[in-house]
């Protein structure tokens, strides 16, 4: 087969997998997550379990040592067969705690500690640095097989690695870091990884059924050969060792529960625990039918193939030596999917861990500031982490494979990721049982076998020291893997036992064992000024947009308006669940500490919880949300009467406000006119006064056009004069009306042009009356010592354009910004700056008017405003009643 | 110098307008325009009388008179107290006050007012 028809075919195959993804990701944007979501896609996406290792490695494996290849998918099987409710209950309490990755799950358990999960994050990067070289090392040995066939191919060697190695960090950067989502799921990568799936299984059989009804003649004939190769006496790895099969099954069950791609692909990507009905059969169906021709393809391949031949590519060889080019091409595009797939969703999770449990925590640590003062967008640094790590997590990869030089056995590379991870099991298994396990025993029974495991596997299998074996019975792997488990579980236990977990972990420990949901310890709420605050912080870590939106949706959840809900213990848990879907639980909850502070917990906090925690289960579900819908009905009825109140309060002080407003110029007025009529004044004097009656006079009639203005906009009669206009030149026009607003204070505007040039159609007047209004307030109370202005139109909103104006000064205090729309509403206030005003209520009337709104955006920094114009031109309607 | 009058006023055009008016008359006149630091001018200056405006930035007419009528100082406690007013009735808050006049005013009605309250 032609070696450009190999690349031709691989490079199409590449462009599909990228356009599938982009598909993928499209529809989950517009909210068509069915199918995304349906079983199939998640059991499919679960085979990521089946790396290079299982997919080629498989046929070597079971060259060399007989059935023993087997255990790689029986693990996996009891688990998901025997233990789904387990399961379940793993899916089910990782989603209430919104964990990220299972060192997240680990720290989360055991109160939000991040050095531990950082020292897990430690021993998966470790150990899946040579896993990925393997998978690379797949690639590009499959690579040379076609290129020696074939004369005319150019020389490739670690060229083919650093290409597969970038290509696929790129991809793992398109689709798995284009978002922060607090649930953090990647339907791209996902559903990439279920094609994937797709195409390895098909390879994968159609080669074992050419092998079983082509090369040989059909399933007697190929029992009999494998029964006459298990007698071949020289054949003696093929002798099962109970021992052996033991720790591998062992170890195999324990990774389909911690790798971190496996963790991010059953646990992180899971929509709800409700999948793993489907999967918890079909994915061990899927691996039955993956590992159903392993032995036969071994078995003819040893005999068809010459002496020599490396069993790890029987699988191409196979075919190519019997002239199938096409079944090679398939054959090598299931391999190309099954390293592709892992090294993606690897790079993925791997740099979730780096930047959650490595970097941010760095970060935070390195500026010490409060974080709801951090000016950095802490959205744009997480992000950018996370492309990093996975450029580093492959880049890694690849310079093991380089170093390494390629030689080692595929399977031998796998058992050493296996054990790795394995390590995390105990603590894992006893954070989700067991009430009493606590970080101290977490500490040492993880520290204590990734000691062994170093020492014993993972060092030994890179040719440094050599592994210990206690006599010559013993299988040496057979042993380190019992040691390690053993001295782990033990430590764990002891630790455990002896040590006294700290509140957090103990209230995260009742959630986690009685699988319910995380408990809203009774922080000491203090006031509302410090959801600003949080709203500020959530924003840089999830986007202006995306955080006033959770805020809102939680303050009317609360039955209040507006952007700031009340701290009450539910919504501070809640935003701090959420958090930790973006940034890591121990990052979150010191984040939340940071800024809303004087929550620790004390002894009678807990106490009060766990009693609370034994009566809840039995009633809390039923009461629960009826009482929540009454209490937002109340609050609602609440609020509603207050406004009422105050609105009739507000009516009678109205009056009293006009009187105050006209007479105050009008007392000027008169005085002063009675004055000019006194004979013996001199000139100068005369000027003066005269001056002063004018000057009050305009007030007077300013005020009365506002009054006018705004009773016509308030009665719905107003004439609006719709025609098309540029926003550009609007705002142009508004800064240049305010620029005489005291005019001493030079102003640093920050605009941008591009986005602004947008036409709309409205009645522009009036537009460009709110805009004056809104940025002359900030020319005249912005009180920053270097004044600036922000303008941004965004036009890409679900209404129509926006515009949002801000300063820098420091704004509008929490218990004035609900009153800053009515009127007079700088009545008794020190900066008056004589207005009466009616400026903000006469803009929200004619917002109103033409169809949008105007609102005021806490926490910005400064004085924020946002000003919406709707999707659809007003109507003239309005013009037709006057 | 002790002033005769104490004008609490923030409103800068009326401020002048009665400054003139009464000055022209003989008498001496010192002026404070915040609620703020009102009470303090008072207890300062120690005035025969105070004109005091109703609505005041920070700190309010009615405020400022109250705290005055409490002090332990029988005789600044005493002190006349003119209130001016632009609000439509003038609320109880101005009770306390010696006498109430309301904005806008005839000049000589305001010298009269003070004449006789000052004698």
């Amino acid at each position: 087969m032609p070696f450009e028809a190999l690349v031709a075919g691989c490079l199409a195959y590449v462009a599909l997998l990228f356009g599938v993804a982009f598909a993928a990701d499209r529809a989950a944007q517009r909210g068509h997550v069915r199918w995304l979501d349906h079983p199939a896609v998640y059991t499919l996406s679960l085979s990521v379990y089946c790396s290079a290792w299982t997919f080629y490695g498989a046929v070597g494996y079971a060259s060399r040592s007989g059935l023993e290849f087997a255990t790689i998918y029986i693990g996996p099987t009891i688990v998901f067969t025997g233990a789904w409710w387990g399961l379940r209950r793993l899916v089910r309490v990782a989603r209430m705690h919104h964990v990220t990755s299972i060192a997240d799950l680990i720290s989360a358990r055991f109160g939000k500690s991040n050095p531990l999960a950082a020292l897990i994050t430690l021993i998966a990067v470790i150990a899946a640095t040579p896993y990925i070289a393997l998978q690379l090392q797949s690639v590009s040995l499959s690579f040379e097989v076609f290129a020696t066939q074939s004369p005319n191919a150019p020389k490739i060697g670690g060229g083919t690695a650093l290409w597969v190695a970038a290509g696929l960090a790129l991809f793992a950067i398109l689709f798995g870091t284009r978002n922060l989502d607090a649930d953090e799921r990647h339907h791209g990568v996902v559903t990439a990884i279920a094609l994937e799936a797709v195409v390895k299984l098909v390879a994968f059989l159609a080669l074992g059924i050419f092998v079983v009804w082509g090369l040989a003649d059909g399933p007697g004939d190929i029992v009999s050969r494998i029964s006459s190769a298990a007698a071949d006496p020289t054949r003696e790895g093929w002798i099962l060792r109970p021992d052996r099969w033991t720790a591998l099954n062992i170890v195999s069950a324990a990774a389909v529960l911690t790798l971190p791609r496996m963790f991010q692909v059953m646990v992180v990507e899971a929509a709800d625990e409700e999948r793993l009905h489907v999967a918890g059969w079909a994915f061990p169906a899927y691996l039955f039918a993956m590992s159903l021709f392993v032995l036969p393809i071994a078995v003819v391949g040893a005999e068809i193939l010459p002496a020599g031949a490396n069993p790890d590519l029987y699988m191409l060889t196979l075919p190519q030596a019997s002239g199938q080019n096409l079944l090679a091409l398939l054959v090598f595009l299931g391999g190309f999917s099954a390293a592709t797939s892992m090294v993606v969703v690897s790079a993925i999770a791997l740099a979730t861990m780096i930047s959650n449990h490595w970097l941010t925590p760095l970060w935070l640590f390195l500026r010490r500031r409060p974080a709801g003062d951090d000016p950095e967008d802490l959205r744009g640094f997480v992000l950018n982490a996370r492309r990093l790590a996975i450029v580093a997590v492959a880049g890694a990869g690849w310079v093991y494979h380089q170093a390494s030089g390629g030689a080692t056995a595929l399977a031998a590379m796998g058992l050493v990721a296996f054990t790795g991870m394995a390590q995390v099991l105990p603590a894992m298994l006893g954070g989700l049982l067991w009430r009493g396990a606590n970080r101290m025993g977490a500490y040492a029974g993880v520290g204590i076998g990734f000691a062994l495991w170093l020492a014993l596997i993972f060092l030994p299998s890179i040719g440094i020291g050599s592994a210990l074996v206690p006599g010559p019975e013993v299988d040496p792997l057979t042993f380190a893997i019992f040691l390690s488990l053993a001295c782990n579980t033990l430590a764990f236990i002891s630790l455990s036992i002896f040590g006294f977990p700290d509140p957090v972990e103990r209230l995260q420990g009742l959630s986690f064992v009685n699988t319910v949901q995380p408990f809203s310890h009774s922080r000491h709420t203090r006031a509302d000024d410090r959801a600003e605050p949080l709203l500020a912080m959530a924003r840089r870590v999830w986007g202006a947009d995306a955080a006033l939106h959770y805020f809102r949706s939680r303050a009317a959840a609360q039955g209040k308006s507006g952007y700031l809900p009340d701290l009450t213990p539910d919504f501070l848990t809640g935003l701090e669940r959420r958090l930790a879907g973006s940034v890591g639980a121990a990052t979150a909850h010191a984040m939340i500490e940071r800024v809303a502070g004087g929550m620790s917990l004390t002894v009678s906090d807990l106490m009060e919880v766990a009693d609370e925690a034994q009566r809840a289960k039995e009633e809390a579900q039923r009461l629960e949300t009826a009482s929540a819908e009454l209490e937002r009905i109340a609050r609602q009825l609440r609020e509603a009467n207050d406004k009422l109140t105050a609105l009739s309060v507000q009516k009678d002080a109205f009056l009293g406000q006009i009187s105050h407003e006209l007479r105050t110029p009008m007392t000027s007025v008169r005085a002063f006119s009675e004055i000019l009529s006194t004979p013996d004044l001199s000139d100068a004097e005369r000027m003066r006064f005269a001056g002063i009656i004018h000057n009050e006079a305009e007030r007077l009639t300013r005020l009365l056009d506002d009054l006018l203005d705004l009773s016509v906009l308030e009665s719905g009669n107003a004439q609006i004069a719709v025609s098309g206009a540029n926003l550009h030149d609007l705002i142009s026009r508004a800064l240049s009306a305010t620029s005489a607003i005291r005019p001493e204070r030079v102003f640093t505007i920050d605009r941008d042009i591009p986005s602004e040039h947008q036409g709309v159609i409205t009645d522009s007047d009036r537009l460009l009356q709110v805009l004056i209004n809104v940025i002359g307030n900030a020319r005249k109370y912005c009180d920053a010592e270097r004044p600036e202005l922000k303008i941004r139109v965004d036009r890409r909103t679900r209404n129509g354009p926006q515009i949002d104006i801000s300063d820098n000064g420091s704004g509008i205090d929490i218990a004035r910004q609900s009153l800053i729309f009515e009127k007079f509403a700088r009545l008794n206030e020190p900066s008056r700056a004589g207005g009466a005003g009616l400026g903000l209520a006469i803009c929200r009337e004619i917002m109103t008017a033409l169809g949008g709104d105007i609102s005021y955006l806490p926490g910005q920094g400064g004085a924020a405003f946002r000003i919406t114009l709707p999707k659809r031109p007003p109507t003239t309607a309005r013009a037709k009643k006057s | 110098m002790i002033p005769d009058i104490l004008m609490i006023e923030d409103e800068p055009n009326i401020a002048e307008a009665v400054r003139f008016i009464l000055t022209r008359e003989g008498w001496s006149l010192a002026l404070h325009d915040d609620g703020r630091g009102g009470m303090a001018a008072i207890r300062n200056l120690r005035p025969r009388l105070v004109i005091l405006d109703l609505m005041l930035p920070n700190r309010s007419g009615a405020e400022i008179l109250s705290e005055l009528r409490a002090e332990s100082d029988r005789s600044l406690a005493g002190t006349p107290v003119l209130m001016l007013t632009a609000r439509g009735q003038p609320a109880e808050a101005a009770a306390q006050a010696d006498a109430v006049m309301l904005k806008p005013f005839a000049n000589d009605m305001l010298c009269a007012q003070v004449r006789r309250m000052l004698e």
